[in-house]
């Protein structure tokens, strides 16, 4: 009995058209992480702005638990404790929730800042118009808020993006678990994990970009 | 001002108390306030002027005492009754806070369309009438930004009106003003203090004190110290504290 072994041939094409499939999961979970952790990080922000006591303290304590931990260990503790309650967990929702709960307390932490920036005099203007709590927030803080919030956070979504690089750990095939991938079969490490860091750049300088541009727009209230 | 000084009660104040941690602000205030009345609290500062005000439209709370509007009592914790109380109380401040987001229109239809359920066609029509009224028409989609203290200041009192509030307070409203701007803006109070709007203002302007209030109320260490109609008061303080704080304001 013998064994043939097989090197394939990867082109430089092969490798990155490789990677390119890989890299739409990237793009995917970031997604997933930025949309579900801005829906509940907006949520937390809501409590977080309340002046129910026990509730604020809650969501300090959860935003600290997720900033004082590593995205690893976060990742880990989706994907193996999970299990350990019986719910199987495949890699993708492992990932999926732990990068939404981390983003979550992110976002909730910088929101809570830019609200936090908001004058006083604003609130008791709009408490002396007889709106409501969340009218308060929703039609004069929030949108205040939102124009100084756009730059760290569109700078934290291009810092999701690449900590979903650490979604390879567990068996998540995005576009680092590619590149570790193709490496095995092709011993290129430079070339493919220079795609790799290309793909990753070609995804987060948009979006950079895209914040500068933005913040420029929304500085000036008037038109 | 109105011939006929209508009698019946807008606000009611008894006893009313209030602590910063351990500095007492409040210290038992009592006052009946007349419908239509003008009134001007004059006093130091920290000698709580500005506390009462916040605590007749419940941007703060007191500690004891009770506060009526129009015969309903104040209660703090029920949203449901701050949100009428709210709406027959307008407040304007110090330093304006209008909302720089939204224009000088939306500024002002912006509570009576959410909180009164008015049309955006009608807050539209009114937010004109009021904004004629304080002579900025023209201004309707211009940013606050875009506009003077003074002018700013007359968007925030036509803001106030716009919810037809029955009692109107004032938080030393000229005082962030540069002087040249600060008639404008009295002007705008005065006109309202003549078509028997009740008015409560904390104010430095003496002399408009004196010419536009029924009753000038001088505050000490969070007390009702000394009142009275503004000709006696002025000419005739009783109290050394008022014959202090006067003496202090023209040397």
């Amino acid at each position: 009995m013998y064994l043939v072994r097989r090197v394939v041939e990867f082109s430089i094409w092969d490798i990155l058209r490789n990677l390119l499939l890989a890299a739409r999961w990237t793009i995917v979970l970031s997604l997933i992480a930025f949309v579900g952790g801005g829906l509940v990080g907006l949520g937390l922000l809501v409590v977080r702005t309340t002046q129910m006591r026990v509730l604020q303290r809650a969501v300090s304590i959860y935003v600290s638990l997720f900033q004082g931990t590593p995205l690893l260990m976060q990742l880990f503790l989706a994907y193996f404790g999970l299990a350990l309650f019986g719910v199987e967990t495949s890699a993708w929702t492992a990932a999926a929730i732990a990068l939404t709960l981390y983003s979550s307390a992110f976002l909730c932490e910088i929101w809570h800042g830019c609200v936090q920036a908001i004058p006083k005099g604003q609130w008791e203007a709009a408490q002396s118009l007889a709106l409501n709590f969340l009218e308060q927030l929703r039609f004069i803080v929030l949108p205040q808020a939102a124009r100084i919030a756009v730059p760290p956070t569109v700078g934290f979504l291009v810092q999701v993006v690449k900590g979903t690089a650490l979604a390879s750990v567990i068996g998540f095939v995005e576009l680092t678990k590619a590149g570790t991938m193709i490496t095995n079969a092709t011993f290129k490490p430079f070339v493919v994990f220079t795609c790799v860091g290309l793909l990753y750049f070609l995804i987060c300088y948009p979006i950079s970009a895209y914040a500068r541009k933005l913040e420029g727009q929304l500085h000036v209230y008037s038109r | 001002m109105s011939t006929v000084v209508d009698s019946t009660t807008a606000i009611d104040i008894q006893g009313l108390y209030k602590s910063f941690g351990q500095v007492r602000v409040l210290n038992g205030i009592d006052l009946k306030i007349a419908a239509g009345e003008v009134i001007a609290i004059i006093g130091k500062s920290g000698s709580g002027k500005s506390t009462l005000l916040r605590c007749i439209n419940g941007l703060e709370s007191f500690d004891s005492g009770q506060l009526f509007v129009q015969g309903q009592p104040l209660q703090y914790h029920n949203a449901k009754a701050m949100r009428t109380l709210r709406q027959q109380v307008g407040m304007i401040f110090q330093s304006f806070n209008l909302f720089p987001h939204l224009t000088v229109g939306q500024n002002i239809m912006l509570a009576p369309t959410l909180v009164q359920g008015i049309s955006a066609q009608n807050a539209k029509t009114r937010a004109l009438e009021l904004l004629r009224r304080v002579g900025l028409a023209e201004k309707i989609d211009a940013f606050p930004e875009q506009l003077s203290g003074g002018q700013q200041q007359r968007v925030a009192i036509a803001r106030a009106l716009a919810m037809s509030p029955s009692v109107l307070l004032c938080d030393e409203i000229t005082s962030a003003l540069d002087p040249e701007l600060v008639g404008e803006v009295l002007a705008v109070v005065e006109s309202l203090a003549r078509d028997g709007m009740t008015l409560l203002m904390v104010t430095h302007e003496m002399g408009f004190a004196r010419k536009v209030s029924d009753r000038v109320i001088f505050m000490h260490q969070g007390r009702v110290h000394e009142q009275g109609a503004p000709e006696t008061l002025f000419q005739y303080p009783r109290t050394p504290e008022l014959v202090q704080f006067l003496s202090s304001l023209t040397s």
